[in-house]
């Protein structure tokens, strides 16, 4: 109470009191209008341009204009710079005011949201802007939260409220809120309208996860934490109402205070760009040096004597002054060396590639109705120069669905055919309904020996499916009579449960004490004794249930290699068998289970049960002694099987991967998943193969081991198997990796890979994993994603992408080069941080090898033609400078200077930059190999630029020195010497522009309908805009702008001046047509070799090692164990604490969010108001401890 | 069934169009340096440089040229007297034979080194609104003019500016020396401009007589006569329309130049000049050597292609010659490193 006073402006506290608008708009908060937009009418203009000329370049060419405006220097007139920096001006503007105008409507359609008020005790309806900080207002489900509200009561009891904050921080599932108890006892509105207590907290801020206040109300105080939150952008689910208090409106809302700013992205291509732009500035002031100099030269030496013809002016009465003027008059004559239009067109260009993503029907998705698209429109080159993907697992490569495809049931394999192997239809998938009424029908099975055998009534197949039936911690829903719907933490699980379903072993409900399934149609309750649950050291989980006929039984399902062990030994040939079955499911990239159980007899129970209760009160080391517990009883089982779950690859994948490693494109897979799913799926997507010389793991725990793995890696991968045994200390690891042979594949932990990326390691990490063909990073944290890939960026030099689908990877996709969102899938978080979407992993290859290949040779074509047109165009005044005294002349009249980039030679490049093709599309997926050229940089470099560079002062010297030559003494037909200036700068000029015309032809590789168009207007267009501006009628108006009339006809009708053009263009060509010729001739290019044989029609042939790499199939031994599971659940089962919100908390439980509103009930339980670490830490820390 | 229909529809309506211009499926024509375009298309380009060089030479050969210098540097040369700044109405006249028929029509040039009518400041300083005969520029000339603008008593020069000023005013009478006597070769003024220049971009204003448009204007400080009186022989030939003076604003690209003087199509002479001794008389009255440099007269005819040109004709050999090298050495390379067609 004692800062009271606080001060408006800077906020350091806020104080809202409920009910009391006047009270508080003496704070003058923020209204909840938002604007995020830039501009309203009267700003557009000065706030537009004023961003602009921020632009080097644009305030570069106002500067030349204020030049221009000083006669003395002018040598040009003011429209030469003016028209074409107001047309990229505008077209700029254009572009932003669209965007704007987006904003305007997007902040007008928020701002008009209804919501209701409670205002003088009744409800009324207002729109979201007209919503003030301190006003009550009440939510219904599945409305979005208008402000940053404090919960005040609810009509769940306990004054709770669910949420979703998919649109906040991405996580799909829901989270808890509760209200403060004095608050929540308030109920309905009546009591609300007489609330009158007042909040004091934090100024505005932008961490999602914390809040702190205090509530005073009725002389007492309440603390308020992010508990009792209700934030901005979230929505409310299956909460009837809740009422809250505005705490933050609009702008300090917590979702509007973390929009900020999105880091912009440039491709390789803009940074040579700028460097090139500073480099001709460089060349440009060069230029101006050397023609200054020559002016005082010439000056002293001839203008002074000349003074009799043509005095100095007063000011200009000696020749330093001269050539100071001279200095910048020629900087503005050859500022057309720095293309003004350049930066406009490469937008323009870059708009037509990503319209044509957004176009491809081959990136369109039926099943999820989405078309890929290009959200960022500044990258598409960089696309056609990946050398590193960095991939998430889940819902990227995975569909996140698992199917339950083969089993083992005391030695007897059943499922024998995949999913892949039955879309011929050859085998028929089994329908259960007959059978079973309670069948879900989206179940797939192809083996009906296996239905046979429960029909037949086997013994241990029941007992397998009764054990699927009880093992686990799925909840089920039971909406109507049969109509089950399971919630199930990990979809394997849901998968397996889903199995015993429809085979007859159908689960119905739990309570925290009993589990009710319908056995072959018998209902059958079982009591549940004890959750033996599972986590990431044990590998396995159990239930010990005692059935209606009071029979003890332990099930258990865990990883092979942990339950193997645990067996009976009576079960050895049953284990052998099914061990082999185990590596046969391996071997298919299946994840497998093994399932075993043990009878108990009363009074084993009896024992065991009180030395878990003991183990369970412990107050320290309860993990061990727990731990200990279960393993005493989970010893001696009887197999029953096993199990194996199909995680379903998205379509494509391992073609995609394929086709994407022959493009010299390396894949790693950055997952939050565990080693062994992360290998499996490795396999299965064909990343991993058996063909590989070793697959080196690395899971070490400290820096030591670490590094100790990283040196045995270089040893191994240098020498073969030998290394391990040389004991002597090993050389700098890149050197060894530089020379290693044979195909490697790296999987490194999260753990270690925290060690990996300490300053100290990295360069052994960064070496190491890029010598390995195949790199999967498991258990890594969001943060580590990007963290790895700030590396590569960092050491490599390489362009990156990173593609997700989830919350989780959208500090990945923000970090790397380009970032691709899987769209069409739960969550938009990642879509929205991504530069490109679409929704299968596949269109990646198209993405890459086709727009992106396409998009960096059109790009660095049009540099190159850009570059080389603005030398040749603005290089011949240099030439003129030596034969006109230096006096800043400029060869062609201003006319021609002015329309020259903008009319005459834009749009055939601009054709060129958005239509060219070298090969078709399906060749560049053919031939893979086509992508290098992008990926090492070769099409535009600075190398590429001088050639361009050389190629357009070749030209300069040949228009300026050909016609120069030839008109010096030609004359026309009728005796007229031809050497006067305006026939020299139109015969320049039309010289000039026939040769860049005939060289886009010869760029252009792809002539369709808009090329022909273009060049062939564009010519057409310089005659006509040339004989309008020399003929008459202009000139009878303009007498004193249009010097040039009649020169056009008396010049172009003469045969000596289409003589000397048709010189000028063949010296021109000529070389370059050898030149181009002998290239292909001698040193074919890939793409020249595919667009050779594509020409002369041959039998294409595929290219190698795309088949055979496919079909391989490998028999090695991997434990297939993938439990998708976090430990916690039995626990919250057997407490009975989630019992309450089966019902509607789990409706949205995705396997990989983790379940973080069960993290805040857990804790809650211990008093703990932190925040919950994430699924991923809390394993970490477990398998530390 | 309704709901399967709607989302049928739905779907249609995110899938892009399948047109071939979203598809980036264009019909396109994709030209390939290919070894049978590019060699006998070397092959051919080269033939018809050689044909059209041996064209241009042989007609190039065929011009007679007749090149007078007459700036009197020399202490030999006739003009040696005038070549003095402060010599006044100075004459001179140089000799010349010719062995055979110059053949007509012959064009009479002169000729001006090292003089730079493409400085931008003397390019720019003229008053175009005022030659086409825009009377308010007569009393307020463009600024453009500097330093030409207003003389002394700030009365307007026109026609003004540094162009106008430096109007070249030699001038020349030709005789045939005929057993002794001088036969005057008639010289024809014209035509001999531009007639864009001639009828549309210059002209006088629309005042009679002439004269009275030029009250309250000066003549340009080097001029010994005004505007409205260079031609006293033909009063059509006046003002800004005066041939003369068109010529010399047609300015120069180049500082060497030359500038057509006079045609010599008229009465004997209309076959050419014959064989024989000829006379120049000069009317030296430009001064040149202050800035070094060199006034000379050009007698030559012309063929279809213009003047006396032998640098296109051998730059048109040349470079067919080149090209037909370079495709042998194509055809070389291709035979040897054939492309890798089985690939």
């Amino acid at each position: 109470m004692t800062y009271f006073m606080s001060c408006v402006t800077s906020e350091e506290e806020r104080r809202v009191r409920a009910n009391d608008r006047d009270y508080n708009e003496k704070f003058q908060y923020a209204s909840n209008c938002i604007m995020t937009s830039k501009y309203n009418i009267i700003t557009f203009l000065p706030v537009n341009l004023f961003e602009q000329f921020q632009e080097v370049a644009n305030t570069y060419f106002l500067f030349l204009l204020i030049l221009q405006l000083i006669p003395q220097i002018s040598s040009l007139s003011w429209f030469t710079t003016i028209v074409p920096l107001a047309l990229v001006l505008s077209i700029t503007a254009v572009k932003d005011a669209t965007d704007d105008y987006f904003r305007h409507k997007s902040d007008n359609q928020v701002n008009n949201r209804q919501s209701q008020v409670l205002i003088r005790g009744l409800l009324q309806n207002e729109k979201w802007m007209n919503v003030r900080v301190g006003d009550i207002i009440k939510l219904e489900n599945n409305q979005f939260v208008a402000a940053d509200l404090l919960l005040l009561s609810s009509s769940e009891p306990h004054g709770l409220c669910y949420i979703e904050t998919a649109e906040l921080d991405g996580e799909t599932n829901m989270k808890v809120r509760q209200s403060v108890s004095v608050t929540s006892e308030l109920g309905d509105q009546n009591n609300l309208a007489s609330f009158d207590g007042e909040v004091v907290c934090e100024p505005p801020n932008n961490k999602l996860d914390r809040f702190c206040g205090t509530l005073y109300w009725r002389d007492k105080k309440y603390t308020l934490t992010n508990q009792n939150m209700l934030l901005r952008g979230c929505v409310l689910r299956n909460t009837e109402a809740c009422y809250g208090l505005v705490i933050f409106a609009g702008p300090d809302t917590k979702l509007m205070q973390n929009s900020g700013r999105t880091k912009f992205k440039r491709t390789s291509i803009d940074r040579l760009m700028n460097t090139l732009v500073l480099w001709i500035f460089g060349f440009l002031v060069c230029m101006g040096v050397i023609l200054a100099v020559g002016n005082a030269v010439w000056e002293r030496e001839v203008g002074s004597l000349f003074q009799s013809y043509l005095p100095w002016d007063p000011p200009v009465d000696n020749f330093l002054f001269s050539a100071f003027l001279s200095f910048w008059s020629y900087v503005i004559i050859l500022n057309t060396v720095v293309p003004i239009s350049l930066y406009v067109s490469v937008e323009v260009i870059r708009l037509g590639h990503s319209y044509f993503i957004n176009w491809d029907q081959q990136m369109f998705c039926s099943q999820c109705n989405t078309a890929a698209e290009a959200r960022t429109t500044t990258l598409n080159e960089e696309l056609g120069q990946v050398e590193y993907i960095f991939s998430d697992k889940t819902g990227t490569l995975t569909q996140n669905i698992m199917s339950f495809n083969k089993c083992s049931i005391n030695g007897q394999t059943y499922g024998k055919y995949t999913h892949t192997h039955t879309l011929s239809g050859r085998f028929i998938r089994l329908d259960f309904t007959p059978f079973n009424p309670l069948a879900d029908p989206n179940f797939c099975f192809y083996d009906d020996t296996l239905l046979e055998s429960v029909k037949v009534g086997d013994s241990h197949t029941h007992e397998f499916f009764r054990l699927l039936s009880l093992c686990h911690t799925v909840m089920s829903e039971e909406k109507s009579e049969g109509e089950l719907v399971y919630k199930a933490q990990s979809p394997d699980e849901g998968a397996l449960v889903t199995a015993a379903r429809n085979f007859g072993f159908v689960f119905r409900s739990r309570t925290p004490g009993t589990i009710t399934t319908t056995e072959i149609g018998r209902p059958v309750t079982y009591t549940l004794l004890a959750i033996l649950d599972f986590n990431n050291i044990r590998k396995r989980m159990s239930v010990i249930v005692r059935n209606p006929e009071g029979r003890i039984r332990l099930y258990c399902k865990g990883a092979d290699t942990v339950l193997l062990e645990r067996l009976h030994p009576c079960n050895q040939e049953l284990m052998n068998i099914t061990s082999d079955h185990l590596n046969e499911y391996a071997a298919d990239g299946l994840r497998t289970l093994a399932l075993a159980y043990r009878d108990l007899s009363e009074d084993e129970w009896e024992a065991w049960s009180e030395s878990h209760r003991c183990a369970d009160k412990a107050t320290n080391c309860r993990e061990d002694r727990l731990a200990a517990a279960y393993e005493e009883i989970e010893q001696d089982m009887m197999l029953l099987g096993a199990t194996a779950i199909e995680d379903k690859l998205q379509e494509g994948v391992p073609e995609t991967i394929a086709v994407l490693s022959l493009a010299n494109i390396k894949i790693w897979v950055l997952t939050g998943d565990k080693q062994e799913t992360a290998v499996n799926i490795g396999y299965s997507c064909k990343m991993l193969t058996d063909n590989m010389t070793e697959v080196f793991i690395i899971r070490g725990h400290t820096v030591q081991s670490v590094r100790q793995d990283f040196r045995s890696v270089s040893l191994s991968a240098a020498w073969g198997e030998g290394g391990k045994q040389l004991q002597c200390p090993p050389p700098p690891p890149s050197n060894l990796m530089d020379n290693i042979s044979g195909e490697f594949a790296l999987v490194i932990n999260g753990h270690s890979l925290a060690h990996a990326l300490e300053a100290d390691m990295e360069m052994e990490f960064v070496s190491t994993a890029c010598a390995c063909k195949a790199v999967i990073c498991c258990r890594v944290t969001p943060l580590q994603k990007a963290q790895v890939v700030e590396l590569i960026k960092k050491h490599k030099k390489a362009v990156t992408l990173a593609i997700g689908d989830g919350a989780n990877d959208v500090s990945m996709i923000k970090s790397a080069h380009i970032g691709v969102g899987i769209s069409g899938q739960e969550g938009i978080q990642a879509v929205l941080a991504s530069d490109y979407s679409f929704s299968q992993f596949r269109f990646l290859q198209r993405l890459l090898l086709v727009h992106g290949r396409w998009s960096y040779l059109r790009m660095c074509r049009f540099l190159c033609y850009f570059f080389y047109k603005n030398f040749a165009f603005t290089m011949v005044h240099f030439w003129f400078g030596f034969f006109c005294g230096f006096s800043a002349q400029t060869v062609y009249d201003q006319y021609f200077i002015t329309l020259y980039n903008i009319v005459y030679t834009s749009l055939p490049v601009l054709a060129m930059g958005i239509f060219d093709q070298d090969v078709p599309d399906q060749r560049s997926l053919e031939y893979p190999k086509l992508y290098e050229p992008g990926q090492l940089n070769l099409l535009f470099n600075k190398r590429e630029f001088f050639i361009c560079i050389a190629q357009g002062i070749y030209t300069s010297v040949v228009l300026f020195f050909v016609p120069c030559a030839v008109l010096s003494d030609a004359t026309q037909s009728t005796g007229v010497p031809l050497a006067d200036y305006q026939t020299f700068a139109v015969t320049t000029a039309t010289a000039l522009v026939i040769v860049v015309s005939v060289q886009i032809a010869l760029d252009t590789g792809f002539w369709t309908v808009f090329n022909h168009v273009f060049v062939w207007g564009s010519l057409g267009s310089y005659f006509t805009i040339m004989f309008a501006l020399h003929s008459q009628t202009l000139f009878k108006i303009f007498p004193n702008q249009f010097h040039f009339v009649g020169s056009a006809q008396s010049t172009l009708l003469q045969p000596v001046v289409w003589l000397t053009i048709a010189l000028a263009t063949a010296i021109c060509i000529v070389p370059v047509l050898a030149f181009r010729f002998l290239k292909v001739d001698l040193k074919p290019q890939l793409s020249d070799t595919v667009r050779y044989t594509q020409l002369v029609r041959q039998k294409k042939r595929k290219p190698v090692g795309r088949k055979g790499r496919l079909g391989a199939r490998s028999g090695s031994r991997r434990s297939g164990y993938a439990f998708a599971h976090q430990e916690g659940f039995g626990e919250l089962i057997t407490s009975g604490k989630n019992m309450r919100l089966s019902s509607l908390a789990l409706a949205t439980f995705a396997s990989r969010h983790s379940s973080s509103w069960i993290d805040t009930l857990r804790r809650k339980k211990h008093t703990h108001t932190h925040t919950p670490p994430t699924g991923a830490e809390t394993d970490i820390k477990i398998m530390y401890c | 069934m309704g709901r399967t229909k709607k989302m049928v529809k739905e779907e249609l309506a995110n899938r892009p169009d399948n047109t071939a211009f979203t598809q980036q499926r264009l019909p396109a024509w994709q030209p390939m340096l290919s070894a049978g375009i590019v060699i006998p298309g070397f092959v051919i380009i080269g033939l018809a440089f050689i044909g059209i060089g041996v064209a241009l030479f042989v007609t190039s050969q065929s011009i007679q040229l007749l090149e007078l210098d007459y700036t009197g540097v020399e202490q030999t040369s006739p003009c040696f007297k005038c070549s003095d700044p402060n010599a006044k109405n100075c004459m001179c006249e140089l000799t010349f034979s010719t062995d055979t028929l110059f053949k007509g029509p012959v064009f009479f040039y002169y000729g001006l080194s090292n003089y730079f009518q493409n400085y931008r400041s003397y390019g720019v300083s003229k008053d175009d609104d005022q030659l086409s005969g825009n009377l308010d520029n007569f009393k307020s000339p463009s600024d453009t003019c500097a330093p030409y603008e207003y003389d002394r008593n700030n009365k307007p020069f026109v026609p003004c500016g540094a162009v106008a000023n430096s109007l070249f005013n030699d001038t020349f009478k030709l005789y045939q020396i005929v057993n002794g006597a001088k036969k005057v070769v008639p010289l024809d003024g014209k035509g001999i401009s531009w007639w864009t220049d001639y009828n549309i971009k210059y002209r006088n204003p629309a005042v009679t007589p002439l004269k009275n448009a030029f009250n309250g204007t000066v003549k340009p400080l080097y001029w010994s006569k005004p505007a409205y009186e260079l031609d006293p022989s033909d009063p059509a030939n006046n003002g800004f329309i005066n041939q003369d003076f068109l010529v010399w604003m047609r300015r120069a690209a180049l500082p060497d130049f030359r500038k057509l003087y006079r045609r010599i199509t008229d009465g004997d002479y209309a076959e050419g000049l014959p064989a024989g001794n000829y006379s120049l008389q000069i009317a030296y009255n430009y001064p040149v050597l202050s800035f070094e440099g060199r006034k000379k007269v050009v007698f030559s005819n012309v063929s279809w292609m213009g003047g006396k040109n032998e640098f296109l004709g051998i730059a048109y050999l040349v470079i067919g010659s080149l090209c037909v090298v370079m495709s042998v050495v194509m055809l070389i390379v291709y035979a040897k490193f054939k492309f890798p067609e089985e690939e």
